[in-house]
């Protein structure tokens, strides 16, 4: 079946809200509407209302009810509408859910699902645009998963419901009706923690996730002929997938990590570390990071803020060149 | 007085709003008709002994630097044994950090809460969180965050899930008046009135967040009078009297259980003692009005009653009390023996299956010889200047 992204999150849910009863959403305009990117169109209608439930207007509520369901045997998949707001929630995530196995000793755990719309591109200005992503990261106790495509976001999305402990799923809005790809009707997972590999190459490794893997993809494309590259999509943010980023770079010896996330403290900063640290003597040329700069996200120039295929080339260029 | 009208009227037209709903008289008269069996009164005495005298030995466990850190409850005894009294098995408590006296009632071991306190290896727990954030699993108390107020809307999720999955359960969730302040309560309120949750709110009124008196938390007189916005019941019970605690908490539960949705419960108490082991009260409060709160203590009150009504006599009182305290002692004593927890508990259940890179960190920091011999920590003994009285 082809499907796009959002599609493919809401054939998910369907397939899991039929497959295991324990599986409920709770969100704010999730049930009657849908979803305001109809992520959850007509499951409600299917499921009733005790099933897909529209919540008042409150992300403490949501988050903070949904750990209290999963420490008493429900799935809860909680829909923040766009990550931008998920701040009001940030000390029910980060004080409990986070901790909720740890602090007790292993007693209860709060296997919560928390789906969020995120990044820019789609001229949301500063409240609906942003990649809160490296606050999670560096929090103990969650996992942060960011499909780029269809495929991924089923076999993702399932792994993350079915999944032990929170996890933070963050889809890239820009690319929900963009990018189509064929989906298997049938139940499949794909393990939280591995990456993947995009596209391969020999000389420079790029390494991206969500909305930014396709740009990637593009300025790999933009370069065919002159530099290989070789683009891998991380997928997993936490745990991410140091086997396969390690093999990368020891084959290529050069990496540029994309994120549009701003630069400091991104993401990318740990993931520069990690290859610092363990791939030393294969570096052939430091390691460069495209990201968007470290300022609030603006409406009007967007397109200028965020990374886009040109500036990615261009740094594949200087990296190889180095 | 007929319980169930009180919860279903309107804290404010309970008479004089300020006033809160008891049974027994600070002097331990009657001033309305207890019909509880005598061995309900004494089993109800007999948590409260227990936990003064808990209270008591903790505190001074951390004074003479034997367990790190102690929040007191002396005082708010009858507020927490009075509502955990009132629940029955199934049902979930979620607890600030100031209700042992509750944890108890509802079925933690004694030697358990102690092991606790002492952060050990038999501690729930496994030494990951300071002393007073107790809690056990097979009584569904869930132990308590630091956090102000975050169990709150935790809470509204477990009651929700009971009664999405057609469970007769109900949740009790403890808050001090401070709490009352933040979000969180709000949102939950908001979500338990909409939603119509199995879920009682109980508000322990300890006079006292730290250091802020409770008019500076509120421009209204009670906390009960603010679950009107929400679209339920709030009662104001005097939390000293533990039949009254009792009987309006037995009253909410019902409620609850039976489908009526949540009650807010406001038990009016005081904290004797300071917030924690490392608060100073007199920086905030005279003595004057300690004393004046002494006058209207809780185990002393059912003491007087029960001598009133010759449920409990000075013979038996002496007895129990002795039973008690050599209870707690022997618990001590067997905590005190049991070892720290090992150097890989720090990362064991951060997640279900250890990650990698937990994994990698795990193997430096045990296979480092410096943390070869790692004991117990000398939590420093009587260093803090102030002393509690």
């Amino acid at each position: 079946m082809t499907l796009n992204l959002v599609q493919s999150i809401n054939a998910t849910l369907r397939h899991q809200l039929r497959c295991d009863e324990r599986t409920i959403i709770l969100g704010e305009d999730v049930g009657v509407n849908g979803g305001v990117f109809r992520a959850t169109d007509g499951l409600q209608q299917e499921f009733g209302a005790d099933r897909v439930i529209d919540t008042p207007l409150t992300e403490v509520g949501i988050i903070g009810a949904a750990i209290g369901m999963a420490m008493n045997g429900l799935r809860p998949v909680a829909e923040i509408q766009f990550a931008d707001f998920i701040y009001p929630a940030f000390d029910l995530i980060v004080s409990e859910l986070a901790k909720m196995r740890y602090r007790t000793g292993g007693m209860y755990q709060a296997p919560v699902v928390i789906r969020a719309p995120y990044g820019g591109g789609i001229k949301g200005g500063l409240y609906h645009s942003q990649s809160p992503e490296a606050y999670f990261v560096h929090t103990a106790g969650l996992k942060v998963v960011i499909p780029s495509n269809p495929y991924d976001a089923k076999g993702l999305l399932l792994a993350a419901l079915r999944d032990p402990d929170p996890v933070l799923f963050f889809e890239p809005k820009k690319v929900y009706r963009t990018i189509r790809g064929e989906v298997p009707e049938e139940d499949y997972t794909i393990p939280i923690g591995k990456a993947r590999v995009a596209r391969e190459g020999t000389q420079v490794s790029v390494f991206a996730y969500g909305a930014m893997l396709h740009t990637s993809l593009e300025a790999a494309t933009k370069v065919e002929g002159r530099i290989s590259v070789e683009v891998i999509d991380l997928r997993s943010l936490l745990p991410f997938d140091i086997e396969a980023i390690v093999a990368s770079v020891t084959k290529t010896g050069r990496a540029v990590i994309v994120h549009e996330a701003p630069l400091t403290g991104g993401f990318g900063a740990e993931l520069s570390a990690q290859i610092n640290e363990r791939c030393l003597f294969k570096l052939q040329a430091p390691v460069v990071r495209v990201c968007a700069p470290d300022t609030p996200f603006p409406y009007t120039l967007e397109n200028v803020y965020l990374p886009d295929a040109e500036r990615v080339a261009k740094a594949i260029e200087r990296t190889a060149a180095f | 007085m007929n319980v169930t009208a009180v919860l279903s009227a309107p804290a404010h037209t309970n008479g004089n709003a300020c006033t809160p709903f008891a049974f027994i008289a600070a002097d331990g008269s009657v001033c309305s008709e207890v019909t509880l069996p005598a061995e309900e009164l004494r089993a109800a005495y007999r948590w409260l002994l227990l936990t003064r005298e808990l209270d008591t030995r903790l505190l001074s466990l951390q004074r003479q630097g034997r367990i790190g850190f102690y929040a007191p409850c002396t005082g708010e005894e009858a507020a927490q044994v009075g509502s955990a009294l009132a629940l029955q098995q199934g049902d979930w408590t979620l607890s600030q950090y100031r209700e042992p006296g509750a944890a108890l009632v509802r079925g933690m071991p004694l030697v358990k809460l102690l092991c606790h306190m002492y952060g050990n290896v038999q501690d729930p727990l496994q030494g990951r969180q300071m002393p007073s954030h107790f809690g056990w699993k097979e009584a569904h108390f869930v132990p308590a965050s630091s956090p102000v107020g975050t169990q709150i809307p935790i809470a509204t999720g477990v009651a929700w899930a009971s009664k999405l999955k057609h469970e007769s359960a109900v949740t009790l969730v403890y808050f001090g008046e401070g709490a009352t302040s933040t979000g969180d309560f709000h949102v939950s309120m908001n979500l338990a009135g909409v939603f119509q949750l199995p879920l009682v709110f109980l508000c322990k009124n300890n006079a006292y967040a730290i250091s802020t008196a409770g008019h500076q938390q509120t421009a209204v007189a009670t906390m009960a009078e603010k679950a009107a916005a929400y679209g339920f019941a709030g009662v104001r019970v005097d939390g000293n009297d533990v039949l009254a605690m009792l009987s309006a908490t037995r009253a909410a539960v019902e409620l609850a259980r039976q489908g009526g949705g949540p009650t807010l419960i406001e038990a009016v108490t005081y904290r004797m003692g300071p917030h924690s082991t490392a608060d100073d009260p007199r920086r905030y409060r005279s003595e004057a009005e300690v004393e004046q709160a002494r006058q209207r203590d809780p185990v002393e009150r059912m003491r007087r009653y029960l001598a009133a009504q010759g449920v409990v006599t000075v013979e038996q009182d002496a007895e129990l009390r002795a039973a008690v305290a050599h209870e707690i002692e022997a618990a001590i004593q067997s905590a005190e023996k049991v070892e720290s927890p090992p150097l890989d508990s720090i990362f064991h259940d951060v997640y279900a299956e250890m990650p990698w890179h937990l994994r990698e960190q795990m193997a430096e920091l045990v296979n480092d010889p410096t943390y070869a011999d790692s004991e117990a920590p000398n939590w420093g003994g009587e260093s803090d200047d102030y002393k509690f009285p």
